[in-house]
């Protein structure tokens, strides 16, 4: 080995091959204003509509009045879902974007470190953005989401993992089909929404549809902030249910990425990506 | 003769029903400079690729340093670069950012006196803090070389390194290439379709011609067996297949 350089194996010279995307990524947002206010914008968007919404309910509807704060709420962790999401996609279609798939699969970087620093920008991206409506939120409409208290960390931690299996997926997909199916990365978890009872409870779907909710971490999770806001109880076995379908999940993610790197190495679609 | 350090055994890839490289076999020595010459589509990029591990063969075998790139490709590739006009570096960040990215990715120790000495020998000094994408051709195709001497690799794999260049940007890289492998004994393996590139550069040559190895010796053998002056002859025999005939005229003559 090169005097110069450092261990390449072990778990440390892993992190540092990821600090060194994350880096990556870091200078792209540092560098560009639009696209840190691009980051809080939909989110805050998004707030401001339901939060008015939320006003107009309260004095309409005696669910509502029960709880104002749960449609916020489920605006809000709704966005850590997709934000998540997305944030893996797009940071992953940066790098295709830019052609520098060949640059950093021909360094000793590996896909599973790509995948790692493709979830570690998630969320610090998802953190700017929905952190920036949550903060919003509270001198708008006197709510504070973080009067959830402990039960909103572990929704966020479910909610942030399933988005990344979701993203994770879309980006093997990219990879595999190419940039023509970039689209997915937007459109791709809007198809869990309906399901998952952002807005309402799980029971108003038909009883089919309920059995599609149960295997969806987001369900679990929105019943289970549902409880804490309108019925001011945690529900443990919701939170657990939501975790155990998100160990499968990742797993699923990371699975999916890893196969569809190497079919990208089987067609040769690592070196001919870009715009 | 001294060692290989690439070994490429009946290397085959298909795309469907396409053939992109037909049983291909070569060595590369240590310490030498290797074109792999070929006109489009003769399957050097494919090659390079599969050398590289970016793409994988339908069949065969490639070792780089003794190690199977097929099994394990991450022992190797710390010690190896490469650079290509089909990749790109991120262009909304600085030269200064891509550098320090690519040297925290191997692991240089010392990232500051890397990129100083870098940007010594490949003077890009003035343009380290501009945004890679809005440098000139011969800007970029600079800081790319940059980017694959970070590591100071033992092997270093070009795709058309001069790939649009003018003629003196050209003549400068081909320059510093000739310097760099003088300095630290470095392996070159060189995708081209650039004649004077090859004559200049190369102790060997490999011909590639519709995925097949057609032909391979030095530049002073190939001209004198084809009994051509210039290697941009030997291209034009060997891509209008006047190879074949050589190959029969000289079987016949070990006949008789």
């Amino acid at each position: 080995m090169n005097e110069g350089m450092r261990q390449h194996t072990g778990f440390l010279p892993s992190l540092r091959r990821i600090y060194a995307l994350i880096l990556r990524h870091t200078y792209l947002l540092r560098s560009s204003g639009p696209r840190i206010l691009e980051l809080m914008y939909w989110p805050t968007v998004q707030m401001i509509l339901w939060g008015f919404i939320t006003l107009f309910l309260v004095n309409h509807s005696s669910w509502i009045a029960q709880a104002s704060g749960v449609l916020l709420s489920g605006v809000l962790l709704w966005d850590v879902l997709f934000r998540s999401q997305l944030g893996v996609s797009l940071v992953f279609m940066e790098e295709m974007w830019s052609r520098n798939l060949g640059h950093l699969f021909v360094s000793p970087l590996r896909p599973t470190e790509l995948a790692c620093a493709l979830l570690s920008m998630s969320l610090i991206r998802t953190l700017i953005g929905v952190g920036g409506a949550a903060l919003i939120a509270i001198p708008l409409f006197h709510f504070s989401v973080f009067s959830l208290g402990l039960p909103l960390l572990a929704f966020f931690v479910n909610l942030i993992i399933m988005g990344w299996s979701i993203g994770l997926l879309v980006s093997g997909i990219v990879l595999r089909y190419g940039l023509g199916a970039e689209s997915m990365a937007w459109i791709a978890i809007f198809a869990v929404q309906p399901v998952s009872g952002v807005y309402y409870p799980i029971d108003t779907l038909p009883d089919w549809l309920q059995y599609v909710a149960a295997i969806l971490p987001s369900s679990h999770v929105f019943e289970g902030m549902r409880a804490v806001v309108v019925d001011h109880t945690f529900r443990a076995d919701l939170l657990l249910k939501a975790a155990g379908l998100n160990v499968i999940y990742l797993a699923a993610g990371f699975f999916s990425f890893l196969a569809f790197f190497n079919i990208a190495r089987v067609r040769g679609q690592l070196l001919h990506v870009g715009e | 003769m001294s060692s290989s350090v690439v070994s490429v055994s009946r290397l085959c890839k298909y795309f469907g029903q396409v053939m992109a490289v037909d049983d291909i076999s070569f060595e590369v020595a240590s310490h030498s400079t290797t074109a792999l010459l070929g006109g489009n589509g003769a399957g050097k990029t494919t090659t390079l690729s599969m050398l590289l591990g970016l793409l994988l063969p339908t069949s065969g075998s490639v070792s780089i340093f003794g190690v199977d790139m097929l099994r394990d490709r991450y022992r190797v590739l710390p010690r190896v670069n490469f650079s290509s006009p089909y990749v790109d570096l991120p262009r909304r960040l600085t030269v200064r950012e891509n550098l320090t990215i690519y040297a925290r990715l191997y692991g240089i120790i010392d990232i500051s006196a890397r990129i100083h000495a870098l940007t010594e020998e490949l003077q890009i000094g003035r343009f380290l803090g501009r945004p890679y994408g809005q440098l000139s051709a011969g800007e970029k195709t600079r800081v790319v070389l940059a980017k694959a001497l970070l590591n100071e690799p033992e092997l270093l794999l070009l795709d058309e390194p001069t790939a649009s260049l003018d003629p003196d940007t050209a003549d400068y890289v081909r320059g510093l290439l000739e310097s760099f492998r003088k300095r630290t004994g470095t392996t070159i393996l060189l995708a081209s379709h650039n004649m004077s590139e090859v004559e200049r550069l190369c102790d060997d040559v490999i011909m590639l011609r519709a995925g097949k190895l057609v032909d391979r010796d030095t530049p002073a053998q190939l001209l004198t067996r084809y009994g051509r002056r210039n290697m941009e002859e030997v291209f034009i025999d060997i891509a209008r297949e006047r190879h074949l005939e050589i190959s029969l005229d000289q079987k016949q003559s070990a006949d008789k």
